[in-house]
């Protein structure tokens, strides 16, 4: 069986200066389902992801990871068990090729060399720029070198996986890559979290929603009954998904979050043959 | 002539085999919106770089055919001239920043001083895109200490307040939430009504569909297709370029909803629910 990785949240807050909170009182249990965390810039996302990960720590309240505190946790153990993708590649990326760059984490946590540039490879694979392996990460694209810094967590194997809006700049086929990454991750039973502006990607690929609003959690719970809740969506500054906005457009009632369900439902209705 | 003009324009960078422009032909008039679309590697970025002058007098490489602004030729012209017709705003707002600048605030100023502009048009004019931008509240701060969205929203800011005759944006709303993004395409559709020709290359086409009056669509250095959003995401052939069309036109596609004169497919929820009303029209009659 594979062991379930989980993330207990009590009572979490955190401010950069006193009195000024970006985080309120989060109480959160995060497990097996893969995990969108949506919410507008300032929401609190990136500052949740980087609790978690131990880059800061908690004001007040706390953090077990697999049954464990993280102020327990040295900052080496923390990083064999969770991988944090940044958001912007420039602030992770700084080796002058691309191998170097994936292995260096690898090689951190204490992977030896062959074991490190195996893994590193198979990562290279899955973001499909395994051809670049001695390019300098600079002279690639900012889509790439997001690439890249996706391949230098997966590398590292870690039980948790975090994305920081790996859409940004990726176009269709680049999101059909990461989809098939985080399925995969889903699969091996790792615990993935994905922060998204993209809610149609939110949609379509995660189980399980979180919405931020102001430090908070606004809602939360699986993906198809978040986006279903227009009105608290809009309360978040946040909109549906565009299956969601199409379905009420074609007057379809109910609750979608892929293309294919949309068209099976508008079909029945919209069908010149069908009879009523 | 349009106020932008490229013939057969040709362009590889240094000490590289590939041409990134391979034979572009088109022509904008004056306050048309073109949406750039095409996948990652298509060009987008080079051909925003060729429009404002970057392409060849800062990247060099080899280089044919024409560009015009304006009726310059940007070959023949410096950089300092030619961006003073055209605003480019950078994919990477880092890039964008001039880091030489502590305060949000001189950050745009910086551009209109180098135009030589008096003191009172630019506290004007630094004001006017601030709010535009809605970023008043950051102007004391650093550039560097802002987060991505933040910073993309000064990044258009400063090119904004130098008043371009065309601007071109290189994918300008990619690290914005879903609201941040509404506010940029509607400042920037109000640049539009005021006369000013917009460039925008941009993954999120579902918007884009709204707002561009044609859509420049490039694959491989190529022009694939240059026409309106209704003709370019109804072609059966945008997989083949790595492309999609909108989520309403692919599922408007499925069900066979479409223009019963020009046989094209919805590119927007306004269209395809303008769709469906004449289809319920029809049963009713």
């Amino acid at each position: 069986m594979i062991p379930m990785n989980s993330i207990e949240i009590k009572n979490l807050s955190f401010s950069y200066t006193a009195g000024n909170d970006v985080l309120k009182g989060i109480d959160l249990t995060l497990n097996g389902a893969a995990t969108a965390i949506v919410g507008q810039n300032g929401a609190g996302k990136s500052t949740f992801v980087k609790l978690l990960k131990g880059l800061i720590v908690p004001t007040e309240g706390e953090i077990v990871l697999n049954g464990k505190n993280t102020k327990d946790y040295t900052v080496a153990s923390l990083a064999k068990e969770i991988g944090l993708v940044f958001q912007n590649p420039n602030d992770q990326v700084f080796k002058n090729t691309v191998i170097s760059e994936v292995m260096f984490g690898p090689l951190n946590i204490g992977m030896d060399e062959q074991d490190a540039r195996e893994k590193s490879m198979e990562a290279l694979r899955k973001v499909k720029l395994d051809e670049y392996v001695d390019t300098n990460p600079y002279d690639l694209s900012l889509s790439e070198r997001k690439m890249i810094a996706i391949a230098s967590i997966l590398a590292m194997d870690p039980n948790i996986v975090i994305f920081d809006e790996p859409t940004m700049g990726q176009d269709h086929e680049g999101k059909e890559t990461l989809k098939e990454i985080i399925y995969e991750l889903r699969n091996q039973g790792k615990l993935v979290l994905c922060i998204l502006h993209d809610m149609d990607f939110a949609a379509e690929v995660f189980e399980r929603t979180i919405v931020f609003n102001q430090g908070r959690v606004q809602i939360e719970g699986p993906t198809r009954d978040i986006f279903k809740q227009k009105d608290i969506l809009h309360q978040a500054y946040l909109e549906q998904p565009i299956v969601a906005q199409i379905a009420e457009v074609l007057g379809v009632a109910g609750s979608y979050v892929t293309e294919k369900e949309v068209v099976s439902a508008a079909g029945a209705c919209h069908d010149p043959n069908f009879v009523e | 002539m349009g106020i932008i003009s490229v013939e057969n324009l040709k362009y590889k960078y240094p000490d590289t085999d590939k041409l990134v422009l391979n034979d572009l032909s088109f022509d904008v008039e004056q306050g048309e919106y073109i949406g750039l679309i095409g996948k990652n590697t298509a060009g987008k970025s080079t051909l925003c770089f060729a429009l404002a002058g970057l392409v060849p007098h800062f990247f060099n490489g080899a280089y044919g055919g024409k560009v015009l602004i304006n009726e310059l030729e940007v070959r023949q012209h410096e950089i300092g001239e030619i961006s003073s017709h055209v605003g480019l705003v950078f994919e990477n707002p880092f890039s964008q920043m001039t880091g030489s600048k502590y305060t949000v605030y001189e950050e745009i100023a910086f551009g209109l001083e180098n135009m030589g502009l008096d003191r009172e048009t630019m506290i004007h004019r630094i004001d006017e895109s601030l709010e535009l931008l809605d970023i008043t509240g950051i102007q004391d701060k650093n550039p560097f200490d802002l987060s991505g969205g933040q910073m993309q929203r000064v990044a258009i800011a400063s090119v904004i307040a130098m008043k371009p005759d065309i601007l071109i944006l290189d994918e300008p709303t990619s690290q914005l939430d879903p609201q941040g993004t509404d506010e940029v395409f509607k400042v920037i559709e109000n640049l539009r009504k005021e006369g000013i020709t917009i460039i925008m290359a941009e993954h999120k086409i579902d918007k884009m569909a709204g707002y561009a009056d044609k859509i420049l669509f490039m694959h491989d250095g190529k022009l694939i297709d240059y026409s309106s959003p209704g003709e370019v995401f109804s072609r059966d052939d945008l997989e083949d370029y790595g492309m999609t069309a909108p989520a309403v036109t692919r599922i408007s596609k499925s069900l066979g909803i479409q223009n019963k004169q020009n046989g094209l497919y919805p590119v927007t929820l306004k269209e395809l629910s303008r769709e469906i009303g004449d289809t319920y029209e029809l049963h009713r009659n």
